[in-house]
């Protein structure tokens, strides 16, 4: 069956998009990151125009975290304090991060500047986080299970000034980091078009050492404040949100995330870890092997502009 | 079932209107008459493309020896301009950048060419380049981008190559049937990805290799209600149609909460 998108004036199946929005809500679902990173490349390669494609899978993600995020804030999974925290230190990083993106794009090396980040993001993000499992994995293989998180036993910048109590996240630090973490974020979600989760969840288990459970709950927040602001500005700044397509990938996108958050309560905090490494890895590597393999067409074609 | 009776009312009309136009008859011998089927093609939200049939007629007045078998139609469709922008990938180090692109500011967006026979044989290369007929012609136009001596031609081929694998730009040398000697007909089918704008269409009459006659007209492929509105109305009101984009997704969020909720 198909149906044609007023906006992106193009025809679609209706069956392969929610197949499709359905996997990646499952995803988003299992592991608190947004989605976008992967909904964005499937929607261009059906021939959806890339500006359109990047605008209309936010509406997907404000459908999926936000139930993500109930879900979580009824099994008191969501720390709201730290989300708030996060939410208005991303909106000023979004800010830096348009304004980078500006510029990089007057200097014509705009494409360079996100394929670059894609791979070493998510190379780097995937690469230690696989470390850290297999070390993991590894200790307690030998028998000697790493001790349980002591109190007093922190990393140095927590300790930092301005600190404060996020009880639900059993967190005592100083806002510094998590601040600078949450402009990070904004900045690199707004440069490559991304929500930010995949970086916002490994920082919270590994930097700040948050429970996985609160982990996936907060961040389903913060991602469903930053892809609603989105929404709106791509649809006030550039016309680009299809609202035929944005209601096809919310419908299978909220069943998927369901499916995917009660799968991820059955899922070991090691197992969840290993498999988020590896899906980043993957992504990495599939945006290296773009930038060094040669392609087996070189040239692409862009429409600017449309005349009448 | 209705497209076809259509065409048959259609095609009904224009040999009516042939013994009208052709009754005082000009300083040319012959008179090239042509219409479409449709001359408006609506988008609807099933949408999966649409047809259309290009008829036509050469009428030879009293004075005229017949020149029977001997006639040759290109009809050229050209779709709505874009500005399109070719880029090339070219190794820099050990990875592969966009380096070179090349702009074509008023490309159509689609462009189909359908002849009787193949037009290499109909005319010359030069009258085929001067009237931009052949998708060759109209790709290698000095017009059609900036020249850059021989470092243009690459993205011409490139875009007329990308253009034929999304069935955009399309040749078909086969694409006109003449019913009877001097009756003529094409069918024509504009994929959906072809954007909705102003279609004209160019019927040439060839006898001999020499163009005879031309002739003109254009048909409009629009978005239904609908379509329309919805473009509109993201258009005229995008932060009222970015927010209600937005709250459907946060309600049919919520409401797949509630529906899951077992405990």
């Amino acid at each position: 069956m198909q149906i044609y998108l007023p906006i992106a004036e193009m025809p679609v199946s209706v069956l392969l998009i929610l197949g499709m929005s359905a996997c990646v809500g499952f995803i988003s679902g299992i592991f608190g990151i947004g989605g976008g990173f992967l909904m964005t490349p499937l929607l261009i390669f059906l021939g959806v125009p890339p500006a359109i494609a990047v605008a209309t899978q936010s509406a997907q993600i404000v459908a999926s975290s936000t139930t993500s995020a109930i879900t979580a804030f009824r099994r008191k999974a969501l720390d709201l304090k730290l989300g708030i925290v996060l939410v208005a230190g991303g909106f000023v990083g979004s800010i830096l991060g348009v304004w980078f993106f500006a510029a990089a794009r007057r200097a014509g090396q705009l494409d360079l500047v996100i394929v670059v980040s894609y791979v070493s993001l998510f190379t780097i993000v995937g690469g230690l986080m696989l470390r850290e499992t297999i070390r993991d994995l590894w200790s307690r293989h030998r028998g000697k299970a790493k001790p349980a998180r002591r109190a007093g036993d922190h990393a140095a910048y927590l300790g930092w000034p301005l600190r404060m109590r996020f009880h639900r996240s059993k967190l005592y630090s100083s806002i510094i980091p998590i601040v600078g973490l949450a402009l990070f974020i904004g900045f690199a979600g707004a440069l490559l078009g991304v929500g930010g989760g995949f970086i916002l969840v490994p920082a919270l288990l590994y930097l700040f050492r948050v429970p996985t459970a609160v982990v996936v709950g907060t961040s389903q927040f913060q991602i469903l404040c930053s892809s609603f602001i989105a929404l709106v500005l791509h649809a006030t700044a550039n016309q680009a949100v299809d609202i035929v397509l944005a209601l096809l990938l919310i419908i299978g996108a909220v069943f998927g995330a369901q499916i995917g958050t009660r799968a991820a309560r059955h899922l070991k905090a090691e197992m969840f870890r290993f498999l988020l490494a590896i899906l980043l890895l993957a992504v990495g590597i599939w945006f290296a092997s773009e930038l060094v393999i040669k392609p087996e067409e070189p040239f692409s074609i862009a429409i600017s502009e449309k005349r009448s | 079932m209705m497209q076809i009776s259509t065409i048959a009312i259609r095609v009904l009309a224009l040999f009516l209107l042939m013994g009208a136009v052709t009754a005082p008859g000009g300083a040319k011998a012959e008179n090239l008459v042509a219409a479409l089927s449709n001359t408006q093609l609506v988008i609807t939200s099933d949408y999966t493309g649409s047809s259309l049939a290009v008829f036509g007629t050469i009428e030879s007045d009293a004075q005229t020896v017949p020149r029977v078998g001997s006639y040759d139609i290109v009809i050229t469709i050209r779709g709505p301009r874009q500005a399109m922008t070719i880029r090339e990938k070219s190794a820099f180090g050990f990875i592969w950048l966009n380096r070179e692109q090349q702009k074509f500011p008023q490309a159509p967006a689609f462009l189909g060419v359908f002849s009787s026979r193949p037009i290499a044989d109909i005319t010359s290369e030069a009258l085929r380049n001067r009237l931009k007929i052949g998708l060759d012609a109209v790709v290698g136009a000095p017009d059609f981008t900036n020249d850059r001596d021989t470092r243009d031609e690459p993205f011409r081929q490139a875009l007329l190559r990308l253009k034929k694998q999304d069935n955009l730009y399309l040749q078909n040398e086969k694409g006109v049937v003449f019913l009877t000697p001097s009756l003529f007909k094409a069918s024509v089918y504009i994929p959906a990805t072809a954007p909705p704008g102003n279609y004209e269409v160019e019927v040439a009459l060839f006898v001999d290799t020499a163009l005879l006659s031309r002739h003109f007209s254009s048909f409009e492929l629009i978005k239904s209600g609908f379509e329309q509105q919805v473009g509109d109305i993201a258009r005229e009101w995008s932060l009222a149609y970015g927010l209600a984009t937005a709250l459907l997704a946060v309600f049919f969020g919520w409401l797949a909460n509630v529906l899951f909720r077992r405990d």
